[in-house]
């Protein structure tokens, strides 16, 4: 079945995730769809299976335009959706999973439909009890019930969103077998990933999208460095900052490790000084935030120690480190930063160090305009957190941080941010490292991170993969880092 | 036009929702109405011997308004303290107990017991906020749960070890002794006291949440945990906080029920109040100020509601359902103006 998307747009509010997006999936191929987070991947496969609608555009399968309004229709029309987390219902068991979004309510016939499962099973090599409890399921087997049950109900596209995440590498390679297989039998596989290698060992295809566009398209194999260029553009920064004198230790971390999942198979040690900025690239979720959190005390690692200004805080709690002057500004601002329905004036008051019984709501109010004048926030004291745009609410966030700053962590510093308010949000930040602040922060902006960073620690799926010195980097080794590859290895091969 | 919407949307279904409630028991909408105002403020009100019946009233409205105030710091600490009825219970237990077992010169003897109320309820509300915050049991179903135990426990103690002596009966205990009754005016059971102490909680509880900073961390603790405890507030310090400020006024309602109206301590001490707080407070939208004139008119409704079977052959139990249907219509009317101003509001956004 040959798919075309024919120039989809698709806008939330001023947000436009998908800007005129047209591809072609030929029947039996596997294509794979390459982009950073937030490129608009996924708002697309939406689209596609009938999750949203598009506000325009045109989705044609084998020549005849189809209207989605919903999944049960893209569903009906042969398209069928493997979402990140697989739609599995854990309490119930594999047979009743199977059976569950089969079309018609009255008649439910386990027997039958054990059999139409053993059949798909034995055809794809899979292996499961029909009475199972779902939740005995490992991630990637619960992946392969919902590739078999999207099949039954006749799926004849399949779209794949970031299926290799949480499976091993077992499942990996097994899964890759079934998809390869799926294609050779007419199936159109889409295959939506932001890892480099995996695109380049499993598709025929690829299309490649940046901020809601398609940048680039090509047929596999070509070298590694033409998709990291695609993926995130040829400039390179001059840089242009002052060289501060880096001082004291700030933050040392010693074989650091965490018990599970993420950060658990090589420890981290690290050494931040006074006055050092440290980017933190890598794809989200590859162990940024886990690390982040250990830096800051809101987890203990299992092995190895945390020092602040050389003093041994490995498990101490949270406010312990906030005592050390550690603040750690989580990506949320709305969800772990500000509280809505509270205004610019009690936010202040939180954060200051008043401890009096009573609030002295006059003098709290006069502090509180001075800020938003000093801080140019666009909103008035009475403003609550909620009514501010995401840049005003940065202002008020780096408005709170103490006067005296050892050590910041922050994640996505400038993320939707218009550029006027990222520059004085770096203002801000740099005038802090001028003070001697150590500043740590993840950004998926390659640009961002080589401006600002002295060293760039790269994550790839919950280790450190690289450790970079910003000034003798560029995009291209960051790049192919965060895809997962260390340059020089076996890259020419993709 | 919105703003007027937000009041005349409730209001206008508050009245329908009530008048159609009393259609369908059968009745003309007037003369419940009045016959519940005759049977607890008198009619025309405080005339005609109306002195007692106003006392009971207030005596109802002690611990429907004390169980709003704490409410009122829970609700704003992000917790639905459904356990406030076992509070009210245990304050009353402990109450009785000081009652039974201490005694005093009076005016001490009345501290006491209050002060063992508070700290019976205080220590129930403790235990649900500990169950929540230690034991990650949602303080709805562990309210529930001290609940039915507190309730059990009275049972125990009325045909136990508190039973009346010669015969074991649920009626509730002996009366306690005359020294430890709340001081009431002559010929009422209405004691000054008891509604001195409930109009300063509901002061207090304005108080906290308008001026001090324990307040202000509460809101947010209840807002927005994890911000909270990025800004390194104490969140589960807080939550337990919230749920003893609560419990101990709710304890001294409890204690006004068992000392000042009942004089004894019967099984159902609680009188279901602290359920109808929660909805007191819902109606006020966590106003202290609004809590006095509605939970007023509730207790009206609690006392007056009785006489309805005598007077116009409706069931009594008329009152506790009009009581649910005013707050679930205006609830209705609320969310339904809310919701008509977010989508004028959105829709003149999407002009502009």
């Amino acid at each position: 079945m040959s798919l075309e998307l024919r120039n989809i747009h698709k806008h939330f509010g001023p947000v436009r995730a998908n800007d005129g997006i047209t591809l072609t999936v030929e029947s039996g191929t596997l294509h794979g769809l390459l982009g950073e987070n937030g490129a608009g991947k996924s708002t697309l496969m939406k689209v596609l299976s009938g999750f949203h609608s598009a506000d325009s555009g045109e989705i044609v399968l084998d020549g005849k335009t189809i209207k989605l309004a919903s999944p049960v229709d893209a569903i009906g029309a042969g398209i069928g959706m493997l979402h990140q987390d697989p739609l599995v219902f854990l309490p119930f068991s594999v047979i009743d999973n199977f059976v569950l979004g089969s079309p018609g309510e009255q008649r439910l016939d386990r027997g039958a439909a054990a059999t139409e499962l053993k059949e798909l099973c034995d055809r794809y090599g899979f292996n499961f009890d029909p009475h199972t409890p779902a939740r005995l399921l490992t991630v990637g087997e619960r992946q392969q019930l919902e590739i078999i049950r999207l099949l039954w109900l006749g799926a004849r596209v399949l779209i794949l969103d970031e299926p290799t995440t949480g499976i091993s590498a077992d499942q990996r390679a097994k899964l890759f077998v079934t998809l390869k297989a799926l294609a050779e039998e007419g199936m159109s596989v889409i295959f939506v990933s932001h890892k480099l290698e995996e695109v380049a060992d499993l598709c025929e295809r690829v299309t490649v999208m940046t901020r809601g566009k398609v940048v680039g398209e090509a047929e596999l194999p070509v070298p590694p460095e033409q998709l990291v260029e695609m993926m995130f553009g040829q400039a390179i920064e001059i840089r242009d900052r002052d060289e501060v004198g880096l001082g004291v230790p700030r933050l040392t971390l010693d074989s650091v490790r965490t018990a599970a999942g993420l950060l658990s198979e090589e420890p981290i040690s690290l050494d931040v000084k006074a006055g050092e900025v440290i980017g933190i690239a890598g794809m989200e979720g590859s162990g940024q935030d886990t690390f982040l959190r250990i830096c800051c005390g809101m987890r203990a690692p299992k092995e190895g120690t945390v020092a602040i200004s050389g003093q041994d805080m490995t498990g101490s709690h949270y406010r312990d480190y906030l005592a050390a002057a550690v603040k750690y500004l989580p990506a949320g601002r709305l969800e772990e930063g500000l509280i809505e329905g509270l205004t610019i004036t009690e936010h202040f008051v939180l954060a200051g160090d008043d401890s009096g019984f009573f609030i002295d709501w006059g003098a709290a109010r006069k502090r509180a305009e001075e800020q938003v004048d000093h801080y140019t926030i666009k909103g008035t004291e009475a403003s609550t957190a909620e009514s501010l745009s995401g840049g005003n609410q940065q202002r008020v966030l780096l408005a709170m941080l103490p006067d005296e700053l050892s050590v910041l962590l922050m994640e996505h510093p400038t993320r939707g941010l218009d550029i006027e308010s990222a520059d004085w949000v770096w203002e801000q930040l740099l005038a802090r490292r001028g003070q001697g602040t150590s500043i740590l922060f993840a950004s998926a902006d390659l640009d961002e991170l080589l401006r600002y960073s002295d060293r760039i620690l790269v994550f790839f799926s919950g280790r450190v993969i690289g450790e970079l010195d910003a000034s003798a980097t560029n995009v291209d080794e960051i790049g192919l880092l965060i895809g997962g590859r260390r340059a020089g290895s076996e890259g020419a091969a993709l | 036009m919105s703003r007027v919407n937000s009041v005349l949307l409730p209001a206008a279904t508050v009245v329908v929702s009530v008048v159609a409630l009393l259609l369908l028991a059968g009745t003309n909408p007037w003369d419940p109405l009045k016959i519940i105002v005759e049977g607890s403020i008198g009619w025309p009100p405080l005339e005609g011997g109306a002195a007692r019946k106003v006392g009971d009233t207030f005596m109802v409205w002690v611990p429907i308004a004390l169980a709003s105030a704490g409410l009122i710091v829970t609700f704003n600490a992000g917790m639905w303290n459904i356990g406030i009825e076992g509070q009210i219970i245990m304050g009353a237990i402990a109450a009785a107990w000081m009652a039974r077992e201490v005694s005093a010169p009076r005016p001490l003897l009345i501290l006491l017991t209050i002060v063992a109320g508070a700290v019976g309820g205080m220590l129930w509300g403790l235990l649900a906020g500990v169950l929540r915050t230690a034991g990650g049991v949602n303080e709805i179903f562990g309210g529930l749960g001290l609940n039915f135990v507190a309730l059990s426990l009275t049972t125990y103690l009325i045909i136990g070890p508190w039973a009346r002596s010669g015969v074991a009966s649920t009626s509730g205990t002996d009366p306690f002794p005359e020294d430890a009754w709340l001081p009431a005016l002559e010929g009422t059971k209405l004691s000054p006291l008891a509604v001195v102490i409930a109009l300063l909680a509901l002061i207090g509880v304005w108080l906290l949440f308008r001026g001090t900073l324990y307040g202000l961390k509460l809101k947010a603790v209840g807002r927005n945990r994890p911000s909270s405890f990025l800004l390194g507030i104490p969140t589960n310090r807080y939550l337990l906080g919230a749920f003893m400020i609560c419990g101990a006024l709710a304890g001294i309602g409890g204690t006004s029920q068992a000392l000042g109206l009942h004089h004894k301590l019967i099984p159902a001490i609680s009188g279901n109040f602290g359920y109808l707080a929660i909805l007191v407070v819902l109606l006020a939208r966590f106003r202290p100020f609004w809590v006095i004139p509605i939970s007023f008119f509730f207790a009206m409704i609690a006392v007056g509601s009785p006489s309805l079977q005598l007077r116009v052959d409706v069931n009594p139990t008329l009152g506790g359902v009009l009581q649910g249907v005013l707050v679930l219509s205006a609830m209705f009317g609320l969310g339904w103006a809310g919701y008509r101003a977010l989508r004028e509001a959105s829709s003149a956004g999407v002009e502009s």
